[in-house]
């Protein structure tokens, strides 16, 4: 089955383990994934809190260009939970609102593009793989499963919420992730925390406030003796994961709680090596947890190494506007 | 907190901008979809569900009961919009369905476009953002966190030096930034867009 794909930027940076891990089960699931071409950053949560027509006509060229590609597939699948819910939202208040379609009608016209409100079908990869693809599919290419391990399902907020097109069974306590990962084989927790929030970009603007939401998730997780979380979100992992030990330097506790994309988890079922899916590029090391179902990662992952900063520093990246950097 | 100001003889500076609108229906026009503002019923479901709600100078509830008050500048300093992590969990609990998260986006763009605003981390690190996103096409990571973090954060760039470091070494974090093959196109409809924002 084709879909139109939209990575987002996460998923060519520190998400490249979530795009490794979705490639490499891509044949198993039978799906062909058709990345859009020439796609731009959906905004994040950073644009509309800016410019409200613009973050929405930065997602509109997007569509436009799913509609243009439509031979190929009508459903375009996002795999970041923040890229997701600005494209589906986008469309949805195309399809309400006539005056802001008439306004981002006019922004994308500057632009010779245009789109067509409905005829694109946004789902989420968890969602396209559990509702679709399915859970039978899944079964009939578990070779390893996951007996033995524990995990929490970890969903956090933007795909379940406000969840616009009622793909989902619940806003705040869901179970189709738990739903697939028993499919692969392994115990599943019962896990609260589920769909709180992993603190999206406040780890950039209040550190105090990132680290409670961060602590909340991770002391869940442990409480539950769960020996991972796995995730659907790039934002999510790189919270969890890269700021877990600033999170605990923080509060003074040492919480250990690594983390996985769900498409990982599936690889390592399917007998997937645990480098093909990206594993061992990890913050919190995953290796004790993954050798309960005898996994071996042959790098060890950053938190692990001896860090060594050199003292000239990093070397830093040109920034736009200056010593003509970028332009 | 200010008294309330009649609005008749208020002469702020966005007497012009709300054409005899009040403060509630200038934000529901600026925000996209049926916001549903005016039906707040001020039950504070909204700020008992906030995961950053201890840290915000106002619930989302007083927030709004400032707007319907017209106390712009506090509502333009109010950290509570940029507390926000848009995590709607008000907006899917809300009794009125009012689209609160929506309404939080709303007005912090009000607050980046007002001189009355004070200086603000997270408004800075917004415009830091979309500056990437307007130059390129793309964010880029790597330089948000260094670039924002050295001029908001010097004490803990070490923290995210390590942590820029750490996504180097594991092949998480690419160093130039991507940029779109058709960036004349999306410049000329993000400028479109800009202007019909500023009609608004
Ligand atoms: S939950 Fe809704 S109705 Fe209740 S105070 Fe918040 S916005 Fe108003
Ligand atoms: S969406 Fe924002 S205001 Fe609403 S509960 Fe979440 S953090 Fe609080």
């Amino acid at each position: 089955m084709k879909y139109l794909f939209y990575p987002g930027c996460s998923m060519e940076k520190s998400a490249i383990p979530y795009l490794m891990s979705l490639k490499a089960i891509e044949d198993k699931l039978s799906m062909e994934l058709v990345e859009l071409e020439d796609w731009n950053c959906c905004g994040a949560t950073e644009y509309s809190a800016v410019n409200r027509i613009a973050s929405h006509a930065l997602v509109g060229r997007n569509l436009a260009i799913a509609e243009s590609m439509s031979a190929e597939s009508h459903t375009l699948v996002a795999p970041c939970s923040a890229c997701y819910l600005n494209l589906s939202k986008t469309d949805h208040y195309l399809q309400e609102d006539r005056i802001f379609k008439a306004r981002i009608d006019d922004a994308l016209a500057a632009g010779d593009m245009s789109y067509t409100p409905g005829s694109i079908e946004v789902r989420h990869a968890l969602d396209v793989i559990y509702n679709e693809i399915g859970l039978e599919k899944i079964k009939a290419n578990v070779v390893k499963p996951l007996k033995g391990l524990r995990v929490a399902a970890y969903y956090g907020c933007m795909i379940v919420r406000p969840d616009l097109h009622g793909y989902y069974d619940s806003h705040e306590y869901p179970m189709i992730l738990e739903e697939l990962l028993e499919a692969l084989g392994a115990e599943v927790i019962d896990f609260p925390m589920k769909t709180h929030c992993c603190s999206g970009h406040m780890t950039q603007i209040s550190g105090e406030t990132a680290y409670e939401l961060i602590r909340r998730l991770i002391y869940g997780a442990t409480r539950y003796e769960a020996d991972l979380m796995v995730t659907l979100c790039p934002m999510c992992q790189l919270n969890i994961d890269a700021y877990q030990s600033e999170a605990n330097r923080y509060f003074k506790t040492d919480y250990v709680m690594p983390i996985l994309y769900f498409t990982q988890l599936i690889g390592l079922a399917f007998g997937i090596d645990a480098k093909d899916l990206g594993i061992g590029q990890e913050f919190v090391d995953p290796r004790p947890a993954l050798a309960k179902i005898d996994v071996e990662v042959d790098e060890a992952p950053a938190a692990t190494k001896k860090r060594r900063v050199k003292e000239e520093g990093l070397p830093m990246p040109q920034m736009p506007g200056k010593n003509g950097g970028g332009d | 907190m200010t008294v309330l100001v009649d609005r008749q003889t208020k002469k702020g500076p966005w007497v012009d901008q709300l054409k005899g609108r009040t403060l509630i229906e200038w934000v529901e026009d600026r925000t996209p979809g049926d916001s549903r503002l005016e039906m707040c019923i001020q039950c504070g479901t909204c700020g008992g569900s906030c995961p950053s709600g201890q840290d915000m100078d106002h619930t989302p509830r007083q927030l709004f009961a400032m707007l319907r008050a017209e106390l712009e500048e506090e509502v333009l300093n109010s950290n509570t919009p940029w507390f926000c992590v848009s995590c709607y969990l008000c907006t899917v609990r809300c009794p009125q369905e009012v689209k609160i998260t929506d309404i939080m986006y709303t007005i912090k763009t009000l607050a980046v476009a007002d001189p009355r605003t004070h200086a603000n981390t997270a408004r800075d690190f917004s415009e830091t953002f979309i500056g990437y996103v307007d130059r390129f096409g793309r964010s880029f990571e790597f330089g948000l966190a260094s670039r924002h973090a050295l001029s908001h954060m010097p004490n803990s760039v070490q923290g995210v030096m390590e942590l820029g470091l750490g996504l180097l070494t594991q092949r998480r974090m690419d160093l130039t930034p991507t940029k779109i093959k058709n960036l004349p196109q999306l410049s000329k409809i993000l400028h479109r867009a800009k202007e019909l924002e500023a009609e608004l």
